[in-house]
Parts: structure tokens; sequence; C-alpha cells
């Protein structure tokens, strides 16, 4: 059968070589060198932490999802990123739920990829800190040894560890809540210092989301939107008052702002779909996450930032709908 | 015209099929803020089951002398006189029970189950059957609340009814005595129900048509 000499056919005719399995596996590309700097830090032990919550992600993917979604690789990358900020030393079976948490709750409860309204790592790491607040902010302190593993890490599944001594650091944005004690910057950036296990080499995480953002698989205008609207606000803080607010760039290095503004806000099904849609978008993350540092009651506050904007993402959508071609964008002047 | 049921349908129907939290989702402001223990949850299920029990009753007594026009205002005021009692026996008899369950004792008299039953039941009953009625809903509104508590307290404590379950070294989830918890709650509960109601459709339809598929061949 010859082919017609006029096809016709329906939109879209221009078809991009990126499939989702093709960009979820360049995420997960892209975090190895996180996950990998988390253990040079924290041991070995951050790989089992990290490990267990993908295990728990990916099997409820398995057994609830539809069929073949496995392969997609989105929930690798929900159980990655939620392993990455869980504290080092965390329990293993409450890494496990969280993950178990971040698919059946955060996503498939929705109807799958791409219907969810929140981002699932950050949804699990919410419901982990609120059922288990004590185990999720205790701080193992980095290097302690390559291959010895916190006592509480391997406690059975539905137990505490009982009364057992670990050696603790707070975070460097705890340490500034608290006790005002500022951390170096060079420290900070290259990410010797307590916390989550994937969030503190800054510089690492610039340089794995910048390679997604060049093969735009991320849109680069929600992290850069973030960092400008942390950077002005807590910029006009610092100037008002130094022994309150600290620097704007404590603030861009310190917690978990780096990996959220690359790796959770860019999520590209919670956020939105608009490129005026994503600068609103990030700004609000920023301004949200300077808020609850500031004045809240948690040192950090980067998960309920992207959670909160995450739900304003349709009404997001709506205000900065394009204009429809051909038509008329403002009444014409009588 | 309202349906006709026999007195047997008005005492089971509030039991489970027209259960009013779980199908009829009413009331759900105490089943979602007093159920973090099973202690709460049976004290909470018991007062109301009282209120109900004697509103229905009085209502149903005095239902050709309320006017209509006003009919609310007095079923509230009935019903408000209940509360009291209860609100007055419960801070006698179990003070910290009293104390745990707080200012949701006296919220009661605005539970939409028990103005529910009134408005659509027992105005326009026997005294009979709006007894049946309200003692149906009444252990209805029981069965939902424990459901609620026990699973609460299971994970959220560690226990059931004060008694450690797990030992000593149960990590307790903190999040299940907490708000978000009971929201979480119900939502699993409802999850199960929903699913296990269109099972068992899906099962009658399945039967149905095996049915007819024998007598075609017969």
């Amino acid at each position: 059968m010859s082919r017609p000499r006029f096809l016709v056919t329906a939109s879209p005719h221009l078809r991009g070589p990126a499939t989702t399995p093709t960009i979820m596996w360049n995420v997960v590309g892209s975090l190895v060198p996180i996950i990998l700097a988390a253990t040079f830090y924290f041991g070995i032990g951050a790989l089992l932490v990290i490990g267990s919550a993908t295990a728990g992600a990916m099997l409820t993917e398995a057994l609830f999802g539809r069929k073949g979604s496995l392969g997609d690789g989105s929930a690798a990358i929900t159980g990655l990123l939620l392993g990455l900020i869980l504290p080092p030393g965390f329990p293993l079976w409450m890494a496990f739920i969280g993950g178990v948490v971040s698919i059946a709750f955060g996503k498939l409860i929705f109807g799958g990829l791409g219907q969810n309204i929140f981002n699932p790592a950050l949804l699990g790491r919410a419901f982990l800190q609120a059922a288990f607040p004590v185990a999720i902010t205790t701080w193992v302190e980095p290097r302690g040894g390559w291959l010895t593993l916190p006592a509480q890490m391997t406690s059975v599944p539905f137990m505490g560890a009982g009364d057992v001594d670990v050696v603790t650091s707070a975070t460097p944005l705890g340490l500034w809540k608290f006790e005002r004690i500022g951390t170096e910057l060079w420290n900070l950036m290259v990410g010797h210092i307590g916390g989550s296990l994937g969030e503190t080499s800054g510089l690492l995480i610039i340089v794995c989301g910048g390679y997604l953002a060049l093969r735009n698989f991320l849109n680069w205008r929600i992290p850069i939107s973030i960092f400008i609207s942390v950077a002005v606000l807590s910029g006009l803080l610092h100037l008002i008052d130094a022994s309150r607010y600290p620097s704007p760039l404590f603030m861009l290095f310190s917690g978990g702002l780096m990996l959220g503004a690359w790796f959770m806000a860019t999520d590209m099904v919670t956020s939105p779909v608009t490129n005026k849609g994503c600068w609103v978008f990030g700004a609000g993350v920023g301004a949200l996450v300077v808020i609850i540092r500031a004045w809240g009651g948690m040192p950090e506050g980067v998960m309920y930032a992207i959670l909160l904007m995450n739900a304003l993402v349709p009404y997001i959508n709506e205000w900065t709908q394009p204009k429809v071609f051909g038509t008329r964008l403002t009444e014409a002047p009588s | 015209m309202p349906r006709k049921t026999t007195p047997r349908q008005d005492l089971t129907r509030g039991v489970w099929r027209e259960n009013p939290v779980l199908i009829q989702m009413l009331g759900l402001c105490p089943a979602l803020a007093v159920t973090n223990t099973v202690v709460n949850a049976i004290a909470m299920g018991l007062a109301t089951f009282f209120v109900l029990f004697f509103s229905s009753l009085l209502v149903a007594t005095f239902k050709r002398l309320i006017p209509s026009e006003v009919r609310i205002s007095a079923y509230i005021l009935i019903i408000a006189t209940f509360v009291t009692i209860v609100d007055m026996t419960l801070e006698a008899v179990v003070p910290e029970i009293h104390k745990a369950l707080g200012a949701f004792i006296a919220l009661i008299v605005v539970n939409c189950i028990i103005l529910g039953r009134q408005e659509a039941f027992a105005s326009k009953n026997t005294v009979p059957r709006a007894l049946l009625d309200a003692v149906g809903t009444g252990f209805g509104f029981i069965i939902a609340l424990l459901l609620m508590g026990g699973i609460r307290e299971i994970f959220g404590y560690g226990s059931f009814l004060g008694f450690p379950l797990f030992g000593a070294n149960y990590e307790p989830w903190i999040i299940f005595i907490l708000p978000p918890g009971g929201f979480f709650t119900i939502g699993f509960i409802l999850l199960a129900l929903n699913w296990w109601q269109r099972r068992q459709e899906e099962r009658a339809k399945a039967a149905e048509l095996a049915e007819v598929a024998v007598g075609r061949a017969a």
C-alpha cells in the first residue's frame, strides 16, 4: 500500500527523544554521586538507609502500581530521594516504612505517576517526621567510622533501641537556631557537617542538578528563583539584624535547600507547567523557607515550604495560563 | 411518603448498612478528635448513645406538641438537656476521661447524627420505633469509634485498653495519636470498606451472570 501523499494527523507533530524512563533514569544517574558522597561522609550505613527506603518504595510500586510502572524509574527516584533526606543512622525499618508511605499515599492513592499533588518523597518524610519525631531528629556525627553502624539503626522492626548512647551532632541550622553558633562556610559547601544524608554537600548537588538542567530534564527557573528569593529575603533580614539572621550564603548552603531546590521542587508532576508559573512557584518556596527558618519553631523548613507550594500549583497554573495564539491580548482602546 | 421499613430494619440498619460514620459520613468531628485511645472512644460512644436514646424518646413522645416552625430549636433544647446530664455525670464519676474528652462532650449537642435522627426519623415515627432506630444508630456510632480507637491506640501507644501489647521497647507511631492520624485511620477504614463492598457487588454480578448462563443452557 502506498503512503498517502497528504498525511493528516492530530498534534503533536514534533516529538522530542526524551521519554519518561529516559528522564527518570537520568535523574537516578545524577543522584549516584550524591549517594557516594553520603557514603563517604557517613559510612556504609548511609547506603543501608537509602537502600531500605528505595526497597520500600519499589516494592510498593511493584505490588500495587500499574503493570510495568516500576520500569519508568519514578519509584526508584522517590525511594532514593527519601533516603537522602533522612538522617544518618535512621532505623532501617522506619526508612522502609517511609518508602512504602511515599509511594502508597504520596502517589498511588492519587492514581499513580502524573496524578499526585505532593512530592511523594517529601510526603513520606513528613509522615516519618510526625510518626517518629525523636528518631528523625537524631543527627549522627559524620565520620563515625566507615563500617560502624549506630545501634539504633539495626533495631528490630516496630521496636525502639532502648537506651543507647549515640554520638550526635547538631545540624548547622539547629546550631544557629538554638545556640546562635555559625558554621564555617567552606565546611558547609563541601558537606563536612551534620545533617541528612544527601543534603550536606551543596557544591556536589549544584553539579548534579546542573547536569539535569543542561539536559533540560528539569526547569532551571525553579531552583534559580528559589535561590534568588532566599538570597534577597535573607539578605534583607541579615542587613536588619546580623546577630539574629544568618547570611544569605549560609541560608543557601545549609539544610535541605540545595537538594530540595534542585531535585524536589523541580519534580515534573508537582511543579507548574508554565515558565512564568515556575518563577512564582520558586519565589514562593524561597519565601516560605526564609519565613519558617527565621520565625518558625523548627530549624529547617524546606520540606514544608515545597509541600505547601505543591498544593498551590493548580492555582499557579491557572493564573499563568498563556494567551491562546490569535486571541486578542487586551481590549483595543476605543 | 417515607419508605416503609420493618421494625427489624429500623434496629439493624444503623449498625452497619447505614452506619452513621462509615457510610453516612456524619459525626466525623468526634470520630476524628477523641478516638486516640480505646477508652476515650468507648466513653464518647456511650455518651452519644445515651443522648441519642433519650432525645429520640422525648422527641418521638412530643412530636405532636412541637410546632414545626421551631422544631429544630426544640430538638436542640432536648438534646442539650441530656448532654448536660452526661457532662456532669462524667465529671463526677470519671474525671480523667472527662478531661480527655474536653469540649467534645459539650459538642455532642451539635452532633449531626443525633439531630439528623430526630429530624429524619424520631419526629415522624412511633416511640418504640424511634427507640429501635436510636439503639441501632448508637451502636453503629460506637462500632465506628471502637474501630478508630483500636487502630489508633495499637499503633500510637502499642497498647489496647491500656494494656501494652508489644513489650516496653515498642516504638510508638506518634502520628496516630495526633490529628493527622485520625484522618489517616478513617481513610484506611473507608478504603478497606469500599474495596470490600465493590468486591461483594462484583461477586453478586458474577453469580447472577452464571445463573443466567445456567438457565440458558438448561
